[in-house]
């Protein structure tokens, strides 16, 4: 699993991609740590277009990262899963605790009109 | 180990079906009866058993009680659940009350739903029966009398005429019992549980309830990856969604049906069978939680199959 982030205005773009469990969730949860606390970050956007299956390891990891984006008064989402991710998050009851949107733009339309100026603006 | 029969199946409090419940299934069943011929009592009986489980079944509402046919005469149950009546009844009926028999209860734990059936088991009023129960609660004996003790109930542990006796097994280590290897795994869960393997001429039954899976230790799913090694089936907690178990309903000890077919793959168990149901889940939604674990393990499979089942009250299994 590879792990990207990049900043779009206030909403920091997280790119993991391949398989999400046991084995490598560790190393996921900790390379979203350091955003938790970070003032400028007002939204953590996942791009989950790479991500080909999600444990419940793995989906204990964006549960952690909801807690505490929230603890802040910060929103998580979820953007571009893929047919059996999906399916994941709606067997597990996730579609219900994390905002899902079908793509990336319709994720920062939602979350920050600023973030969607500058994706918009390339 | 021949067969498992289900005389309990319900989380934390015993539920029942409804007069509105009970007639918007007749409605779906005679809007489904329309354009069918029924005119002899086959065809009729015929159209019933096809029926969706949801209409012409239900998942009932006893709490904890299974039986273990094991392939010895005496008796061998799983949990004191509400559940515990109707075993007790139905024993009594199959050998009449003036046979004595012999039952070996084993206790996952002292929560109430779990030993609620107690003070109704006819058998444990019957002279000359035997009533081993078995746990790794230090306090068992005193848990199972206390809630029979005033104000809670009318009459004490002391009006049960059978003979009992409380039997303390150690965690982690093999123990011969009624004929099986019984081997017992703590839980998380508060106050603790236990989960039971029990083995008998090469079949493996794993009864794992109240038991939540946090995944905090990494170690976790290997260790119970090996308690449920190649079982022939898996009886395991599956009371809320993963998305409950581990947000709003984080510690509160039950697991979910994700994890139940994760643990089930890594460890090469055959049957995987959804237990302790939320009270509040109607027929329709159990179903529909049922197709959803069947779909999971079909779209994570990377070895065997593991089967699918979820567990109602007068279920059997044949192993």
């Amino acid at each position: 699993m590879d792990v990207t982030t990049r900043q779009i205005g206030s909403v920091v773009l997280v790119k993991p991609s391949g398989r999400i469990d046991q084995s490598n969730a560790a190393a996921f949860e900790a390379a979203l740590a350091p955003l938790w606390a970070r003032p400028d970050v007002a939204a953590l956007l996942l791009d989950f277009s790479g991500v080909e299956y999600i444990s419940s390891v793995g989906l204990r990891v964006l549960m952690i990262d909801a807690r505490q984006m929230r603890g802040r008064k910060a929103r998580i989402a979820v953007a571009g899963l893929q047919s059996v991710v999906g399916e994941i998050f709606a067997i597990s009851r996730f579609n219900t605790v994390i905002e899902v949107f079908p793509a990336l733009r319709d994720a920062l339309g939602a979350l920050s009109s600023d973030a969607l100026a500058a994706y918009d603006a390339g | 180990m021949q067969r498992i029969r289900f005389w309990g199946t319900r989380g934390s409090l015993p539920v029942a079906l409804t007069t509105p419940t009970l007639r918007h299934k007749l409605v779906a069943a005679v809007r489904m009866a329309q354009g069918r011929t029924l005119d002899s009592d086959d065809a009729v009986q015929r159209f019933v058993d096809e029926l969706p489980f949801q209409i012409g079944g239900t998942f009932g509402g006893h709490t904890s009680c299974v039986e273990l046919e094991a392939g010895a005469s005496e008796y061998v149950v799983c949990d004191l659940g509400s559940g515990l009546r109707p075993f007790g009844q139905a024993a009594i009926a199959r050998h009449g009350p003036g046979k004595a028999q012999t039952y070996h209860l084993f206790v996952s734990h002292l929560h109430w739903d779990h030993i609620m059936g107690l003070p109704f088991f006819g058998p444990a009023y019957i002279p000359g029966n035997r009533l081993f129960f078995y746990g790794a609660h230090r306090e068992l004996e005193s848990a199972l009398r206390r809630q029979m003790e005033p104000p809670s109930f009318p009459v004490n542990f002391s009006v049960f005429n059978a003979a009992i006796e409380f039997v303390y097994l150690e965690p982690d280590v093999t123990h011969d019992v009624a004929g099986m290897q019984v081997t017992l795994k703590h839980q998380h869960h508060t106050g603790d549980s236990y989960g039971y393997r029990f083995e008998r001429n090469g079949r493996t039954v794993v009864y794992s309830t109240d038991s939540e899976h946090t995944f905090a230790d990494p170690t976790e799913s290997a260790s119970f990856a090996k308690f449920f090694r190649n079982a022939d089936v898996v009886i395991f907690d599956a009371m809320y969604s993963l998305a409950e178990a581990i947000s709003v309903k984080a510690d509160w000890g039950h697991s979910s049906n994700i994890v139940g077919v994760e643990l089930c793959q890594l460890a090469q168990a055959r049957h995987l069978c959804l237990f302790h149901h939320e009270p509040a889940l109607d027929d329709a939604a159990l179903v529909k939680m049922l197709e959803e674990t069947r779909r999971y393990e079909e779209i994570t499979r990377t070895g065997t199959p593991v089967h699918v089942s979820a567990a109602y009250d007068g279920l059997e299994l044949t192993l």
